[in-house]
């Protein structure tokens, strides 16, 4: 399945290898992440998913002692080395967190955070590009007219639709998504999982999901991993029907995990 | 003895003790008042808070505390300039920016700096800034507004710096992640998330820090020089309540006039602080922020 036309090549992990201090949470991990299609990484609890995933936008960076061998490769550019700001490539790498986390300020005040970051002042920008975003993430008519509240008054549903138009607001290319409906109902899963195949026709989604349905239902490729290793990677499809490896079966069919 | 029992008999015994604690402080502000309100039979409310001559043992004497007031709030608020950004910056250095060791070391500084006793900043202030300033300045005296603020902001400094050291470590690390998920640098989170998601804690620290600041007695009874005028300048002395009621208690005529001025004057300082600790809680409720997300 290595596919390496440029144009459907955006991120790609080369033999990386990390570790928390002295513990090793991933070892030798070599990924290619399509460009427009939605990737699932699925495993038991503790196999470093998420692991993986804040190294695609240098999020463990944060974490004293974290350390990362190997290279990640961002539209043809080591997103590791030493040159390259961590900024810059969190601005261009959105994620979206387990827990909705929106900041005690106004809904529209979340949305605009990161473009003011970025230069964008003009309040009809900010205006336009906050409508735009809460409508990619179907969220417009529910908060149209009531921007200027708290978003800590939104339900949990809401408040995690506010994180994925936040992070949109960014216009990034790869939005990074770490079980982002395990808090959540199945109405507003459901809502949030037709918000993910929309959003594939723009942008490419890496999602951590714990439900095998969700992968199955929303991804194009499928990653399964097992204590820091990539033990089968490939079509979503051949993954939930005829799996190369017998542990992912196992762990599919779940007898175990 | 059931599990019930023993939570009811533990139960009332917090409540007897925390009664006794309540039952002290109110006798003290009876107390206050009952020595203080006699006063007013000799002045007026009025003359006394806006008076501008404190002459207690004159006669006949003259028990206006408005230079007093005017001493206290001065230190206060000049104090309070050194002191806010010194406390304010500190707890975010530490709690945000520094390296752990850098962390250790400066916490320990402050909790030492907490643990002065106040006399020992007291001579600091008399030995070694007052002959600073009498001769950097040329002035008659280095006892003044300047050197009482000095002292008090070096005691407000710990008190404002550890209460919002602890709002800003409550800040949720989820708010701190969103941001740099964002593409915020450190600083641009600190700026627009930490601090305006501690800042009712930091708000609480600012005043308690100033009704110690209001509240202190020894440092501005050895350092503030005494004088009952209204100042002209920063270099000069003033007498806050505080320590006009320390130096002149002691010398007072059992229930005289100028006795029952004194605790007068402690009524104001009491409720001046009272105030400050009212607004403190008002700010810590209205703006507590919701915390995490909510499901
Ligand atoms: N900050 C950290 N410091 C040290 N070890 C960590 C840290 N975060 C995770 N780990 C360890 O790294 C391993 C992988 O963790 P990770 O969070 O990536 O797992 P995960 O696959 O996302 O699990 P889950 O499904 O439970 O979220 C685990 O063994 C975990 O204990
Ligand atoms: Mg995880």
């Amino acid at each position: 399945m290595e596919n390496d036309h440029f144009d459907t090549e955006i991120i790609k992990t080369k033999n990386v290898n990390f570790y928390y201090g002295a513990f090793k949470a991933l070892t030798d991990i070599t990924m290619n992440f399509e460009k427009r299609n939605v990737t699932a990484l699925i495993g038991p609890s503790g196999c470093g998913k998420s692991t993986l995933l804040r190294l695609l936008n240098r999020m463990n960076d944060l974490i004293a002692g974290a350390r990362v061998e190997g290279e990640v490769l961002f539209e043809g550019m080591n997103i590791y080395d030493p040159e390259v700001d961590p900024v810059e490539v969190r601005r261009r790498i959105g994620m979206v967190f387990q827990k909705p986390n929106p900041f005690p300020k106004s809904i529209f005040n979340n949305i605009t955070y990161g473009p003011r970051l970025t230069g964008t002042a003009n309040k009809s920008d900010l205006e336009a590009l906050a409508e735009q975003s809460l409508k990619q993430a179907v969220l417009w008519d529910e908060v149209k007219d009531i921007l200027g509240r708290s978003a800590m008054t939104l339900s949990g549903g809401q408040q995690q639709r506010l994180c994925i138009a936040r992070a949109l607001a960014m216009k990034p290319d790869i939005l990074l998504m770490d079980e982002p409906t395990s808090a959540l109902d199945p109405i507003s899963t459901a809502k949030i999982e037709e918000l993910i195949d929309e959003l594939k026709k723009t942008y490419t989604i890496i999602i951590v999901t714990h439900n095998m349905q969700q992968a199955a239902r929303i991804s194009d490729k499928t990653g399964f991993f097992y204590i820091g290793k990539l033990i089968e990677y490939n079509a979503t499809e051949k993954i939930f029907t005829n799996p190369d490896v017998k542990q992912t079966e196992d762990y599919i069919t779940g007898r175990f995990g | 003895m059931t599990r019930h029992q023993k939570e009811i008999i533990i139960k009332n015994v917090f409540f007897v003790f925390s009664l006794i604690s309540i039952f002290i402080l109110g006798l003290i502000v009876v107390f206050l008042f009952r020595e203080g309100i006699p006063l007013f039979r000799e002045v007026s409310l009025r003359d006394f808070i806006f008076g501008m001559e404190w002459y207690p043992t004159y006669s006949p004497p003259s028990y206006g505390i408005w230079p007093l007031i005017v001493g206290s709030l001065i230190v206060t608020i000049f104090s309070s300039l050194i002191a806010v950004p010194l406390g304010v910056l500190s707890a975010v250095y530490i709690s945000e920016i520094a390296p752990p060791a850098m962390k250790e070391v400066l916490k320990a500084i402050i909790e030492l700096l907490a643990g002065l006793p106040s006399v020992v900043l007291g001579f600091f202030g008399m030995v070694i800034i007052a002959p600073w300033l009498q001769e950097t300045f040329d002035l008659p005296t280095g006892l003044n507004i300047v050197n009482a603020s000095v002292i008090l902001a070096i005691m407000a400094v710990p008190t404002i710096s550890s209460i919002s050291e602890d709002a800003l470590y409550a800040v949720p690390n989820e708010f701190k992640e969103a941001s740099y998920a964002l593409g915020a640098t450190k600083f641009e989170t600190i700026a627009r998330i930490i601090i305006p998601a501690a800042l009712s804690g930091i708000s609480t620290a600012i005043i308690l820090g100033m009704a110690r600041a209001i509240g202190e007695t020894m440092v501005v009874l050895m350092v503030a020089g005494g004088a009952a005028a209204i100042p002209e300048s920063i270099f000069d002395s003033v007498r806050p309540m505080p320590a006009s009621i320390a130096a002149e208690m002691g010398e007072a005529p059992f229930r005289s006039g100028h006795y029952h001025a004194l605790f007068a004057t402690g009524i104001v300082l009491f409720l001046m602080t009272l105030a400050f600790n009212l607004i403190a809680d008002y700010i810590s409720q209205k703006f507590k922020e919701v915390g995490s997300a909510t499901l």
